[in-house]
Formats: C-alpha cells, structure tokens, sequence
C-alpha cells in the first residue's frame, strides 16, 4: 500500500493492525490504553537491592531464550554497558533468540554486531543503527525487519505495549544500594538520563549498574528506587570523553559556518523571533554552528531565548551562562561542558525521553518548539528528509528527536551542504524517508535557501527581509550537474528495517542491498 | 599511447581517486568507488572514454575511487598514462586528443 510519503509498504507488514503513514497529526485524539509492566512487591524491607556482579542480576531475572533487553545510548560511543551485559547473557547463560531493545546503537556494539551474524541476536528496536550492527542488518542478518523508533516514537511504542522490554539494563552515573540513578556526580558522567527513564518505568525487571556507589539516598535521582530491582556496581560503565564524537563536532570550516549564518538569518527573520522564543539543534557540524550565530541577533534585537530544548551542546549552555537562556531542557548531552552545567545549573534540568518526543503523551515539550535546526544525508524535493541510510543503501545513522521536532516545531529548518563529495544531498527521491516533507519548511545549503512553497508565510517573511531564496529543485538540479545524476539504487526484495513514524504507522522500509554489478 | 611501466596518480583523500596503470597483454580496467552503488557505472565510462581518447588498447587499469568527480577522474587517468610512458615530463598534452 502507498502511504502517504509515496512509499509502498508490502502489505505482509500490516498484519495485527499496523497501519501506513497517513500523515502528521493522523492520529491525534485517538485513545491509547497504557501498558503496564509486571512487578514484583517488594513489601518487606530490605539492606540492600547490591549484586556482586551482573551474572548474578541476570539470575535474579528470569533470562530466557526469546526475551527482550533494552539499553540507554547517553555514553554514546563510549558506552561499556551493553556489550558487557550482552556478553553474559550470551556466554554465561547460552541465552539464545535474544530481542535488544536500545535508544541507539553504534561504534561501541561491535560484539553485538557478532551475535547478530551468528544468529543470537535475532531482533533489534533502536532509534540509531551505526557501525557494523547497521551493515549486518543491510546484508539481512536479522531473522525479523529491525525497527527504526524516533525518541518520540519509542516512548509511545512502550507506552502502548508494542514494545514490552522483560530486563532493562541501564547505567547510571551514580546509584544508592536501592536504585535512586543519577547521571551525575559519579566518575564517569552522562549528565542526563533522560533515555533511560521511560525504561525505568516500562520494563518488567530494571537493573542499574554504575561504577560510583553513593550514600542513600541519592536524590534528586532521574530514575528512582521505587522503579529498581537490582544495583550492580562494576569498574566502568562508560568513557564520557567518547560521548563527544565526529557528529557532534564543532565546526571551523567557513563552509559550514556561512549557513549557519544563513540559518540564523532565516530564523530572525520570522515572528517567531521575540522573547522568550524556543530552540534547538541538532547535533551536526552546520547546525550546531547556528548557536554562535544567534547570540549576534539576539543582542542586537534585545531578545532573550526562553528555553533551549535538547540534544543539549556546550554552545547553548554558554548562551545560558551569558543570561541570554531561560533554561535548558536536557533528554541528553553531547559534550563534557553540557554534563558539567547540568549537575551545577539549577536552569538546566533534565527531562525523559518521553518529556521531551513522545507523541502519546499529553503533550511533550516538543509540542512547544518554535525552531528547530537539522541537518540531514539526503533531502528530496518533496522536503522529505533521510537520516538513516547512506548512499549505499547500508543503514547508517539516527532518526532520533528529528523527526518528532521537525512535526511540531513552528519552523524546521535544514542545514547541509550541497553535496558531499560526490553524493548529492539535495535529490530527486531520498534513499529511505525519515522525515516526512510536510513536516520541513526551510532547506539552507551553501548554493542558496529554499522554502517548502506550503509555507507562504516564512516566504513572504524572507522576502520582507531580503533574504534571497530559489526553489528546491533549482537546488538538485544544480547539484546534479556538479556530480551527475546517481543511479538508482540495487535492492533485494527483503526488507531488512521498518522506519516507523513517530505515531507507529509505518513510514518507509529499508530493504537489503544487493552487491554491486556493473551489468 | 602505450603504457610503458607502472605509473601512478592520485591519492585515496576524500573526493581524489588514485589511479595505477600497468603493462599487460590486454586492457583490463579495475574500479573499487565508495560510491560505487550509485555512480559505479559513470566512473567505468568516463575512465574508458579516457583510455579510448588516448589509444590505450593494452594495460592494467586499477581506480580507486573516493568520490572524485568526473574532472578528477579525467585528469588522474590521464597523468597517469602520461607518467607511465614519460610523457608528464614536458609539453603535458592535458585534455587533448592523442592519437
């Protein structure tokens, strides 16, 4: 069936209800019924809920083939914790059939990628698939399509029983002998634990492990004891300087810094530009820059940002301390300053990853956002976005908040070059659709900005400025006499991924790439 | 042309291609591209139509890819012919018709 992107969804994928994207919004007002997970009473008091180690955790917690384990990604790549607990449930316990469940995965879940090519891992929930887990679910390793979950998406999808996680293994900064976790304060810091609280809450069995044991009660906690099953302390639970990463640099090329110029621009020159406006970026070299370029328009207009939402950076944590932030929203940190100021600001609070996406909620910050920068690997004239497979068909990226804040911001804005080497970024037909094109209105690139034509408003708004803009497809036509036109993709019929959307409707798939022939 | 020895041009940077020719009885053209899945088959062309503007009818043709453009593409291929039968030496016939 067609959906309402243009992408054809083999009908074998809408069984039990499942449904096509029909569009943003399609399913506001429906009703959702919460699910609940199962808990064991904890009634009679006791010392303490310590494990010596996290074989034995996983003795108190009914492993068995077929079940579902899930994982927060707030060390990013430096995280130590999956894998380690992968492995004992692997080695230690022969646990076969096994359903990860994480927030992201990436370069530091190289064992996983193993497990998935021999089989063990059979199915993988996440919002981010990098490194070798994306190339062994590209060449069809999984028994089942993996599922690709914005951060709003996922929170919705455990809330709704589509996701029920039987063990959650979560690392905290900090914990107490009872489980109140905390992202802070430890010796290996993550600053928020805003990915692991809906876990907390949803999984049957919930398990912490740190590597800094503190006094009880560790409070304020992000997750809280009450939620808690077992404590496991072990030697590291992440390395934080590796939280920083190649997609969360900070960029000095003048490329790149001339749109982010551009993108502030756009952004003072619409309404939405007054006091107490909202913001965020993503984490991308060009969008990230749009930080430093705003505090320029804010002076001079004397307007202060009421609150940054985030994926939260250095760069706006400095425009706080500057008095030009009211506070700071944090689901998550991508550098050390950020995790720095989120355990000594009392104007920078961290909320959960359902707080901050989740779109079967009542109403999560998101649905407050006025601007909201992005960058993206592909990007069609329809304004349809791609995150999450690369030129090559190989699934190789995140959708994470974006999709959930392109929906509901006032105005998403893309930021990305042209072309990158030889690959087009501005084309015909994105690769796989992460971010439908109604939900995108403005694309800068450093050959010029276009206007989503839906949006006659910010057009009208551009112009009164003397913002110059053209068309998109002026754009990819400019980008395809640079590089040529890219030759279709070659794919095998199996569908390796469902990109989901964020209300669960199914958005694109992924299928599996065929080796290259030149006949 | 004749490919007289092995010769080289190019490097594996980002958006270069290096580019080796050598003697052989017949003319083999090898393409390894990191984005070989959408441009694989422009690249074999435009390398062929180099080799075919400058009368190459034996060698072996090894390309390896990072996302050069054609004009990058062009130009290794032919400094590399070029190399390989001492014509890089003066008088360069870049872009020009050899025959």
């Amino acid at each position: 069936m067609i959906n309402a992107v243009g992408r054809d969804i083999p009908d074998y994928l809408l069984a039990d209800g499942k449904e096509v994207y029909q569009g943003r919004f399609a399913k506001d007002g429906q009703l959702v019924k919460r699910d609940s997970p199962t808990c064991v009473m904890h009634e009679k008091p006791v010392a303490d809920k310590l494990c010596a180690s996290i074989r034995e955790a996983c003795e108190h917690c009914d492993v068995h083939d077929g079940m579902t384990i899930s994982f927060h990604s707030e060390f990013r790549n430096g995280d130590y914790t999956a894998s380690q607990v992968v492995k004992v449930l692997v080695e230690d316990f022969g646990v076969r059939d096994l359903h990860v469940a994480a927030t992201s995965l990436g370069d530091a879940h190289d064992l996983l990628a193993d497990y998935i090519e021999q089989g063990i891992i059979t199915h993988i929930e996440s919002s981010g698939v990098r490194g070798r887990i994306g190339e062994a679910i590209s060449h069809g390793k999984l028994k089942e399509p993996a599922i690709i979950r914005s951060h709003g998406g996922r929170p919705r999808a455990m809330m709704a029983g589509e996701l029920h996680v039987d063990v959650t293994f979560l690392a905290a900064s900090t914990s107490d002998k009872a489980g109140n976790a905390s992202g802070v304060g430890g010796k290996n810091n993550c600053g928020s634990l805003g990915f692991a609280i809906p876990d907390s809450q949803y999984a049957d069995k919930v398990v912490i492990i740190t590597d800094t044991l503190v006094d009880f009660p560790n409070v304020p906690a992000s997750i809280k004891c009450e939620d808690v099953d077992y404590v496991v302390v072990v030697d590291e639970i992440g390395d934080p300087k590796r939280i920083a990463s190649k997609e969360a640099r900070f960029t000095q090329d003048p490329r790149e810094l001339m749109m982010a110029k551009n993108a502030a621009d756009v952004i003072a020159a619409l309404p939405y530009f007054k006091n107490g406006f909202s913001f965020q970026t993503g984490v991308g070299g060009p969008s990230l820059a749009v930080n430093r370029f705003l505090e320029d328009h804010m002076r001079e207009k004397n307007i202060k940002m009421g609150f940054a939402l985030g994926g939260v950076s250095g760069a706006i944590c400095n425009l706080l301390d500057k008095g030009l932030v009211g506070k700071i929203i944090d689901v998550q940190d991508f550098d050390q300053t950020a995790i720095n100021h989120l355990a000594n600001n009392p104007n920078h609070v961290e909320m959960s990853q359902s707080e901050y996406a989740n779109p079967g909620s009542k109403g999560s910050f998101v649905n407050y956002l006025d601007y909201m920068v992005l960058s993206a690997l592909e990007i069609d004239t329809k304004f349809n976005v791609n995150v999450v497979t690369g030129s090559d068909g190989v699934v190789r990226g995140a959708p994470g908040g974006h999709p959930d804040t392109a929906a509901t911001s006032k105005c998403c804005i893309i930021v990305t070059p042209l072309v990158r080497g030889r690959m087009p970024v501005v084309c015909k037909d994105v690769t796989t659709v992460t971010t439908p094109g109604e939900c995108v209105d403005v694309l800068v690139t450093d050959y010029g900005t276009a206007v989503n034509p839906a949006r006659t408003d910010i057009i009208e708004c551009l112009d009164a400025a003397g913002i110059p803009h053209v068309s998109i497809e002026s754009l990819q036509e400019k980008a395809y006499s640079i590089v040529g036109e890219p030759d279709p993709l070659q794919w095998e019929d199996k569908v390796v991924a469902i990109v989901e959307a964020r209300d669960g409707t199914i958005l694109d798939v992924i299928r599996q790439i065929k080796p290259y022939d030149f006949e | 042309m004749v490919i007289e020895k092995t010769a080289m041009a190019g490097t594996l940077e980002s958006s270069d291609a290096q580019v080796t020719v050598s003697p052989a009885d017949t003319l083999e053209v090898v393409i390894e591209s990191s984005v070989i899945n959408q441009y694989g088959r422009q690249i074999k062309a435009t390398v062929e139509d180099v080799l075919d503007r400058l009368d190459i009818k034996q060698g072996l043709i090894s390309v390896v890819d990072k996302g050069a453009l054609d004009c990058t593409l062009k130009a290794r291929v032919e400094c590399a012919v070029f190399r390989s039968c001492d014509a890089s030496l003066a008088d360069i016939p870049w872009g020009g018709a050899i025959r």
